[in-house]
């Protein structure tokens, strides 16, 4: 093999420049999110549907409830406990979770989702910005 | 066990039969959501939304009023630039709301008068026919709609608009709005969509007329134009009115009541 040193060497590095993410982050596993819940939304004791469902599928259910009010006209979503809502991200879901930062984005920047809700909707002024 | 190749092929073909089945049952088991949403019971309902504005009772103190409360209540922003500002209703010279009207010996009190001017919701409107995506619909109670979610900035129903009702986002709005004056239950828009006036089909949605007829004293009447009873009927029935650029055929839903 010509050059024989000279390949090995490279494969060598470029196997390890490849694989450095792999072991540098090796046995620091990122931070299981946790998402707090403010005050108001733990009295609450439940959101529209429940918690194993909306951990799952909120992002469909905004979807639908978003169709539902601006193309249907549909305000009032029955949840599964019988209590009405107003179909609204930004008056119902944020009036519990006020708190933005803990609750949304604890989940979506470890899963690394960049929702546009926020490029129209405003996030509740307690927090800030 | 022993088994033949006709019972082996018999039993794969009722399993097979029975996992197709399972979805299929689901289709048609109802979506249980369907019945679990429903309009808000306050909401107003028409067959077709329009709106009279009184020229008479119009004068520059509430037509400024109509537009400030309009603008702070949707969080539009006040953008210095003319080329780039966004507005839903604001405020026109007669000839250049009417330019068919508008002649040399129009009367004094008219060429003064501030006309009010937003989105006309035509019958039958360009700008839904022009939007790609249906971002802009027709509702059936006649307002023109739109859902923002769906916008690609695309402004072909600028294009299409006859009445110039629609503003573009040229950039992010928000620094144009001031903080103190965000109103927080009313989202903003983002850069790259087009908006306009939309009747107030949430307030409508929860039994309130639009936000400039409830500071308008009076000046502009809302109601229903299929309904021959409605008070907006009664008025257009009864006073001579005009409305914008009716030779191309929109058919608005604002009158102008002269």
């Amino acid at each position: 093999m010509y050059d024989g040193g000279k390949i090995l060497s490279g494969l060598i590095i470029g196997i390890i420049l490849l694989t450095f993410p792999l072991w540098y982050n090796l046995g620091k596993a990122a931070k299981i999110p946790e998402p707090q819940l403010t005050p108001k939304a733990k009295q609450a004791k439940y959101c529209v549907e429940p918690k194993e469902f909306m951990q799952a599928e909120h992002m469909a259910l905004l979807d639908k409830w978003r169709n539902w009010v601006v193309r249907d006209g549909y305000r009032v979503y029955v949840g599964f406990n019988g209590k009405e809502y107003d179909m609204s991200l930004q008056n119902t879901c944020l009036d519990c979770h006020s708190n933005k930062k803990k609750f949304c984005d604890e989940c979506h920047n470890y899963a690394d989702v960049k929702p546009y809700c926020w490029g129209c909707h405003l996030e509740s002024k307690e927090e800030g910005k | 066990m022993s088994m033949d190749r006709r019972k082996f092929l018999k039993i794969a073909g009722i399993s097979v039969l029975g996992f197709s089945i399972k979805p299929a049952a689901n289709l048609f088991a109802g979506r249980e959501v369907d019945v679990r949403i429903h309009p808000n019971p306050k909401a107003l309902r028409a067959k077709r939304w329009g709106m009279a504005i009184d020229l008479r009772r119009m004068n520059e103190r509430i037509a400024k009023k109509c537009v400030e409360a309009c603008h702070r209540f949707h969080n539009v922003p006040h953008i210095p630039d003319k080329k780039r500002e966004i507005k839903w209703i604001w405020i026109e010279s007669f000839e250049h709301a009417f330019p068919e009207q508008a002649h040399e010996r129009l009367d004094e009190s008219l060429k003064e008068k501030p006309v009010l001017v937003f989105c006309n919701h035509c019958e039958h409107p360009p700008c839904v026919r022009v939007c790609p995506t249906q971002a802009t619909f027709k509702r059936e109670d006649g307002i023109v709609m739109m859902d923002m979610h769906r916008c690609i900035g695309c402004r072909f129903c600028m294009a299409a608009c006859p009445y110039g009702s629609r503003s573009f986002n040229w950039m992010d709005p928000r620094p144009y709005i001031k903080k103190e004056e965000e109103n927080s239950k009313y989202p903003t828009r983002e850069k790259g969509v087009v908006e306009k006036c939309d009747f107030c089909a949430e307030r409508l949605d929860k039994g309130l007329p639009p936000l400039c007829v409830e500071v308008s004293e009076g000046a502009l009447i809302f109601g229903d134009l299929e309904d021959p009873n409605s008070e907006i009927n009664k008025v257009l029935r009864e006073r001579y009115n005009i409305c914008r650029k009716p030779s191309l055929g929109t058919g608005p839903s604002i009158y102008y009541l002269l």
